[in-house]
């Protein structure tokens, strides 16, 4: 958690309780727990709301329009004659027929008494709904803090999300860019392997040759090869013709598949071909329509293909159901190949 | 050279404050000069009842002189005095008696440096608060050296200790905020000073792993020690704690050292080892990975420079400002103010090795420069050389106390006022 940048011998102290504090603003949006949220509803409005740090007065006009206590007195009958001398009591009260002599105090006993009941009971009524008021306000600032916090920690999230967006935009371009630099750069070490000048031109779909009863029909157009070698105009096989149908050329979509082991072996059979006699003459002729799997040409088509049909293509050429590939470029024996 | 070192209370179970402190300088200069110490009877500095025999002793080799207190302090008295200097308006009388309810009251000590203060070269004073460095510096004024080991509080703020502050030929202050609150509170800057501070007999290869295996203890820990006390910030130290073991990952456990006051909080993490001796509290602070100091009030915080020559990172109370400004200066250690500054510093210590090891070379480092005991003891033989070579012209002295009716004139405010009026600074070094 605490990544501080102190990387040097010498600490600054300063500096480091400047980035806790700093790590505290930031997180004092996303660290309130359910407990810290309790206890900031528990503190007093005073205490919460700063009426300084808030802009409005609300808990100041509040304040300011509670009335003062009401001034609350009991009254009674015996009230008006009450007195803390005794013998002045006596004197009130042996005198008290004369002043009912004079005027009725009774209804304005009653009257007194029954305003004080309504003051008390106003009062207490006040009281109850300042208290409600003051909750209100309270849980309005609680609740207004809480979506502050909540804001805040939208915020926070949005803009993750955001960094996140832009993170996998960016890494989808480097990996769309790495993916057409390795189909480039395939194709270049692939002509780097080889040591002719330059590749024969890859058969087009179009060019492909039309498969007929188990033998290879190439087409007029689909010999890249024609005329590209010294025996090329009499070739009877064309060079083109020998992919099969429904599986891609050799090297095309297959990238880097070629290793050290193909590459030597490449070289021991061109060095094979130049000093021996043809493999037809060896193995015997073939019957017509049965590509011969042991072609320096398709040979050397193979290697340029994945391992196993390398393989499969050595290990089991008369017993293959698939017709031996094509050479992309004719060899100087290949014009001898019978077919 | 002579010298006598006047302090409230002095011997070898006087363990922190000014009488530790006392206690280590009369030790380390003893070795430059003779040293007497000038003491009272009294051991408990709440009631400073008598509890030691008067007259002469000796205490690792160094004289010590003890008189007897006149009176045991009445809490009840001295708490309503308190309440009128530091609440209200009020006179010098009022200080004065204050003063003398807080005691150690020991006229025998005050009278005996008056009639033999000339013996002496010089005569430090430990602790301005108490009523033997009030007394005792007026009595021996011209050779008067005041350590005042003056905090943050109240006191700092009566009008009596202000002619003493400018008075005594100098002061030896603890730390620069120190010096800076009685420059402003006194206005004695005129006054040589120096900052000393205090060193520690810290060992040279404390065994952690000893302490382990004695108590038990396996994991990471942070230790407090010092007394568990309100007063020292341990309350607020358990609740936030106790916060950080709630609300964060952490590993660490707390381990307290000292005599409880307040209870313990019970919990699996949080554990009280009691009173140690020497051996084992440095032992515990060379295992412990970081020391706590939550005090809000310290002139010097020993715990805090042991932990420092040990290596070991602090965590304090950013509240003091003494604390906070040796933990700037030394680069040593981290402080915090509110909650999430206790747990966001102390999980950084926890969690950051690297920082941890740095705060603790530096600590280590900054007690070497300035606590190491050659430096201590160097600068008070330089302030006596410098002193001695003073002209008697300059020797300052401490103004008289007022007459009868000008003593009670109620016209000083009070001086929690007073305090609150000083401004909180804090020095580089």
């Amino acid at each position: 958690m605490p990544d501080f940048n102190v990387r040097s011998d010498s600490v600054n102290v300063e500096q480091i309780m400047e980035q806790i504090r700093a790590r505290i603003r930031e997180k004092r949006g996303v660290d309130y727990t359910e407990q810290q949220l309790r206890e900031m509803a528990a503190v007093k409005l005073e205490k919460f709301l700063d009426p300084r740090g808030v802009r409005s007065d609300l808990l100041e006009q509040f304040k300011r329009r509670q009335p003062p206590a009401a001034p609350s007195f009991t009254f009674d009958d015996t009230t008006i004659y009450e007195t803390h001398r005794g013998v002045l009591r006596f004197i009130r009260r042996l005198l008290n027929p004369i002043l009912k002599l004079l005027f009725n105090p009774n209804p304005i006993i009653h009257a007194l008494h029954t305003q004080a009941n309504l003051n008390a009971v106003l009062e207490k009524r006040r009281l109850e709904i300042d208290a409600l008021y003051y909750e209100v306000i309270h849980n309005l600032v609680f609740e207004m803090t809480r979506l502050g916090i909540d804001t805040k920690n939208v915020k926070m999230r949005v803009e993750s999300i955001a960094s996140r967006l832009e993170f996998n935009e960016r890494r989808a371009r480097a990996l769309e860019s790495v993916v057409a630099y390795r189909a480039s750069s395939e194709g270049e070490s692939e002509r780097e392997t080889r040591d002719e000048p330059a590749p024969a031109p890859r058969p087009q779909p179009s060019a492909r040759p039309q498969h007929n009863q188990g033998g290879w029909t190439p087409s007029a157009s689909s010999s890249p090869a024609a005329g590209a070698g010294p025996g090329a105009a009499s070739d009877p096989v064309p060079s083109t013709a020998a992919t099969p149908a429904g599986q891609p050329p050799p090297g095309a979509g297959q990238p880097g598949t070629e290793g050290p082991g193909q590459r030597s072996r490449r070289r021991r059979r061109r060095r094979g071909r130049r000093g021996g006699a043809p493999a037809v003459a060896v193995m015997g002729a073939m019957g017509p329509g049965q590509p011969s799997a042991s072609t320096d040409s398709t040979q050397e088509t193979i290697a340029d293909g994945p391992q196993p049909a390398d393989t499969h293509a050595e290990a089991s050429p008369a017993t293959s159901d698939e017709p031996a590939r094509a050479p992309e470029s004719t060899g100087p024996g290949t014009d001898t190949d019978p077919q | 050279m002579k010298l006598a070192v006047v302090v409230q209370r002095y011997g070898q179970a006087m363990s922190g404050g000014a009488e530790l402190h006392a206690r280590y300088v009369a030790e380390h200069l003893a070795r430059h000069a003779e040293v007497e110490v000038l003491t009272t009877c009294a051991t408990d500095y709440v009631t400073w009842r008598n509890e030691l025999a008067p007259g002469v002793e000796r205490v690792n080799n160094v004289s010590v002189r003890r008189f007897r207190v006149t009176h045991e302090r009445d809490p009840r008295l001295f708490g309503k005095r308190s309440a009128r200097v530091f609440e209200e308006a009020h006179s010098l009388a009022d200080e004065l008696s204050w003063l003398d309810a807080e005691g150690p009251a020991s006229p025998a000590l005050i009278a005996h440096l008056r009639k033999h203060f000339t013996s002496y070269d010089y005569c430090l004073f430990f602790s301005y608060r108490y009523y033997h460095a009030y007394h005792g510096a007026r009595a021996a004024a011209p050779r008067a050296i005041l350590v005042p080991t003056a905090e943050r509080d109240a006191a700092m703020g009566l009008a009596m200790f202000t002619p003493v502050l400018r008075g005594v030929r100098a002061l030896m202050y603890n730390s620069h905020e120190e010096r800076a609150m009685i420059h402003a509170a006194s206005g004695n800057q005129d006054v040589p000073g120096i900052i000393v501070g205090i060193g520690s007999d810290v060992p040279q290869n404390p065994q952690s792993a000893r302490f382990r295996q004695k108590f038990g203890i396996r994991d990471a820990f942070a230790i407090y020690v010092g007394r568990i006390d309100e007063n020292k910030g341990c309350q607020e130290l358990f609740d936030f704690f106790q916060g950080y073991l709630r609300d964060t990952p952490g590993r660490l456990s707390l381990v307290l050292v000292g005599q409880p006051l307040l209870p313990v909080p019970s919990h699996p993490r949080i554990r009280h080892l009691g009173f140690l001796d020497d051996a084992d509290k440095f032992d515990a602070m060379a295992a412990a990975d970081v020391l706590i100091m939550p005090s809000y009030f310290e002139s010097l915080s020993m715990v805090a420079l042991e932990a420092w020559a040990l290596g070991r990172p602090v965590l304090a109370n950013g509240r003091c400002d003494v604390l906070k400004g040796q933990c700037i200066r030394s680069n040593a250690g981290l402080y915090y103010e509110t909650y999430g500054e206790f747990i966001e510093s102390l999980a950084a210590i926890e969690r950051n090795r690297w920082l941890s090891s740095a705060l603790g070379r530096n600590g280590r480092q900054f007690f070497r420069d300035h606590y190491d005991w050659p430096v201590i003891e160097r600068k008070y033989l330089e302030m006596f050389d410098r002193l001695s070579k003073e002209s008697p012209a300059a020797a300052r002295t401490i103004a008289p106390l007022p007459g009868w009716f000008a003593r009670r004139r109620r016209d000083l405010p009070p001086a929690s006022q007073v305090l609150a009026g000083l401004p909180l600074t804090r020095e580089r070094a």
